[in-house]
């Protein structure tokens, strides 16, 4: 019991200093690089949330949801609305008048993160509202029910001019998402979800993705559970639609079409559904090689052979990506597999169990194989 | 509203069901055997409807038989379909297929995206659709009139097919119990690969009649009507034949009328189908002509 006790401490200290040097190194970055990398990183972790977020319906829970695009307008446009200055707002809204209240105030910069945390309870309260009808059901009904959420909040934000300002959207947003609230939003989804997931109701989560009625019969409230993941994952994706909106500075309905929802199931898909690990990692190069993957769309010259960039190429081959991942990749980059405090530190003894047993040095990898197997 | 705006919007809106049911016939097919949301079915749509449009505007072919081609051709993508994205994840858990599927999805969206580009075409449409018939006081497009009664004629083929022949009796075991009629003996891969072939026939048949109704096609075309047609799947009770019937036609009315009762609502009209579906998986969630799926352990 001590032992343990003592253990959680440690993992605490571990955690707290990792953030602390994660920190450190994004001060570096910040007075040392210039604005486009920074804007990339900034990018990277407003998709560790919103992956994060999906991975623990999608993986941990095993519903399949199509609905973060449909939260992260949810998010985007409540704080875009309560952080949005006064005169920006009389300058948006030339053709019909913005409505109460939001006409009234504006949010000063210190209450950014109150605007996050309220866009992020929208979010949560529309996660409940399409969970309510979605969750009485067995099977795949919450795809159907949070696609048609995502197209319904679609028509009202092209719609509803007096609150949303329709297709044209808002412009003039301050861009208060700095590197340290992208990435502190980061570590907190990340903390949150991946404690949850540790917990009971995780393992509840878990219980139900693997056989629904074998878990409930052994008790657990599948309703409940699956409603508690789907509103914490409602909750982390409307604040990273917050972010992204006060990252860009823009806010229009079509940033917030199902493109972003295939975008952030590639991520998850390929980290490993159910891999918290997985899903930082690829959200984080996902923002990185998108950027890089810009030069499929240029024109290649391979010696004589002409290729003419082709727009849209991106998307061709990230949809062939996804298939063959399904295919022939189940288990993506991470399997079910998280990086535990527990593992980095029981590293060096493997590694010297290895170096001790030569002839059986593949005993390692087939191991960790073993331990990143999905089921 | 007159009684000849009525009149009009109501064979408006029988010829948008019926284009709606004939879709809504490939997804409940596909749900009732495999269980899966097959994503892709409505860019199945727009595959056909841009097939029908190259026999006719690029190969000059005479129209009812670039119709015919499209269709069969369509059907045949269907069948590859099956057979190279969902064959492999049969046996996988569920969220792969549906994985796999929303991929086939916007791999056959970009794909058109990036072979004949974003910009809607415009689709010639036979003389016959395009003649305009004045009956008593309403004026009506010739399409009102041949939609619903092609399509009409198709759904009375299909049930043929399903209740009458030896292909459908086998759809409709594999539906009830895929591994007992597999120890029947059925090749159920082979029944499974037919049954795309039919849903994605008629998905060809229903993307052109609907691109001689609107005759402006473009690669992202389906996907509205393409979940109009799945919401009524769900509202006729999925895996149900005749359900879907039923819905396509319910929704294709309602979504009609709604905008004609209330043109204030013209912006919100594709908001009000996803919301009814909302609402009816609150109500009614195995539809109007669905049973409760038991489910063995």
């Amino acid at each position: 019991m001590k032992e343990r006790r003592l253990r959680i401490v440690l993992h605490i200290v571990l955690t707290a200093g990792f953030i602390g040097v994660l920190f450190l190194a994004l001060w570096w970055a910040n007075t040392h690089l210039g604005q486009f990398p920074l804007r990339v990183m900034r990018t990277g972790a407003v998709y560790i949330v919103a992956a994060v977020a999906y991975n623990l319906v999608n993986g941990i829970t095993g519903q399949f949801s199509l609905g973060p695009n449909g939260f992260m307008a949810l998010g985007g446009y409540t704080v875009a609305l309560l952080m949005l200055p006064l005169p920006q707002k009389q300058f948006v809204w030339f053709l019909q008048p913005l409505m109460w209240p939001f006409n009234s105030f504006s949010f000063p910069w210190y209450l950014f993160g109150v605007a996050l945390v309220l866009g992020g309870l929208v979010g949560a309260l529309g996660a409940v509202l399409v969970g309510i009808p979605s969750f009485r059901l067995r099977g795949d009904y919450l795809a159907i029910a949070t696609f048609g959420f995502g197209e319904i909040i679609f028509v009202l934000a092209n719609n509803l001019i007096p609150l949303t300002n329709g297709p044209l959207g808002m412009k003039g947003i301050p861009e208060y998402a700095s590197v340290y609230w992208c990435f502190g939003w980061a570590v907190v989804a990340t903390l949150v979800v991946s404690n949850l997931a540790k917990s009971s109701y995780g393992r509840a989560m878990k219980a139900i993705r693997d056989d629904e009625i074998a878990a409930e019969s052994m008790g657990v409230n599948v309703f409940r559970t699956k409603m508690l993941a789907f509103a914490t994952s409602g909750f982390f994706g409307a604040v990273a639609g917050g972010l992204l909106v006060t990252l860009i500075t823009t806010i229009s309905p079509t940033l917030f079409t199902f493109n972003m929802t295939f975008n952030l199931l590639i991520i998850i898909v390929l980290g490993g559904l159910g891999s918290i690990t997985g899903s930082v990692i690829t959200a984080f190069g996902f923002a990185v090689l998108s950027e890089l993957l810009r030069a499929v769309e240029a024109p290649i010259n391979i010696g004589p052979i002409h290729l003419p960039g082709v727009a849209g190429m991106r998307m061709v081959v990230f949809s062939v990506l996804l298939i063959l991942l399904m295919i022939f990749y189940r288990r993506g980059l991470f399997g079910q597999f998280e990086l535990s405090w527990d593992w980095v530190l029981s590293r060096p003894g493997v590694i010297r169990s290895w170096v001790q047993a030569k002839p059986g040095a593949t005993r390692g990898v087939r191991k960790w194989k073993r331990e990143t197997k999905s089921s | 509203m007159s009684l000849e705006t009525f009149l009009q919007q109501l064979t408006n809106g029988v010829s948008l069901g019926s284009l709606y049911a004939l879709i809504a016939i490939g997804y409940t097919m596909v749900y009732g055997i495999l269980r899966l949301i097959n994503f892709a079915h409505s860019d199945i749509f727009m595959v056909g409807a841009y097939f029908a449009f190259f026999m006719v505007a690029v190969f000059h072919l005479p129209w009812a038989l670039s119709a015919v081609l499209a269709v069969a051709l369509t059907a045949l993508v269907g069948m590859a379909m099956d057979r190279v994205a969902y064959r492999p994840v049969r046996n996988a858990p569920r969220i792969s297929a549906l994985i796999t599927a929303v991929g086939v999805s916007f791999f056959l969206e970009n794909l058109g995206l990036v072979t004949v580009g974003a910009r809607p075409k415009a689709f010639e449409r036979p003389e016959l659709m395009a003649r305009v018939i004045t009956i008593g006081p309403a004026a009506i497009s010739g399409v009102s009139i041949w939609v619903p009664a092609l399509s009409v004629g198709l759904l009375l083929l299909l049930l043929y097919i399903v209740y009458r022949t030896k292909i459908g009796m086998a759809m409709r075991a594999v539906s009830t119990d895929i591994e007992t009629t597999r120890l029947m003996g059925v090749d159920v891969d082979t029944v499974i690969s037919y049954t795309f072939a039919i849903g994605s026939a008629l998905a060809a048949a229903g993307g052109i009649m609907w691109a001689c109704k609107y005759p402006q096609i473009n690669p992202l075309m389906g996907i509205y009507p393409g979940w109009k047609a799945f919401t009524a799947a769900v509202v006729g009770g999925i895996g149900n034949i005749t359900g879907a019937m039923i819905g396509g036609f319910l929704i294709g009315l309602i979504e009609i009328m709604a905008v004609a009762v209330f043109p204030a609502l013209s912006g919100y009209r594709d908001g009000i189908i996803f919301a009814m579906l909302l609402v009816f998986l609150l109500l009614r969630p195995t539809g109007l002509l669905g049973e409760t799926l038991k489910e063995k352990v």
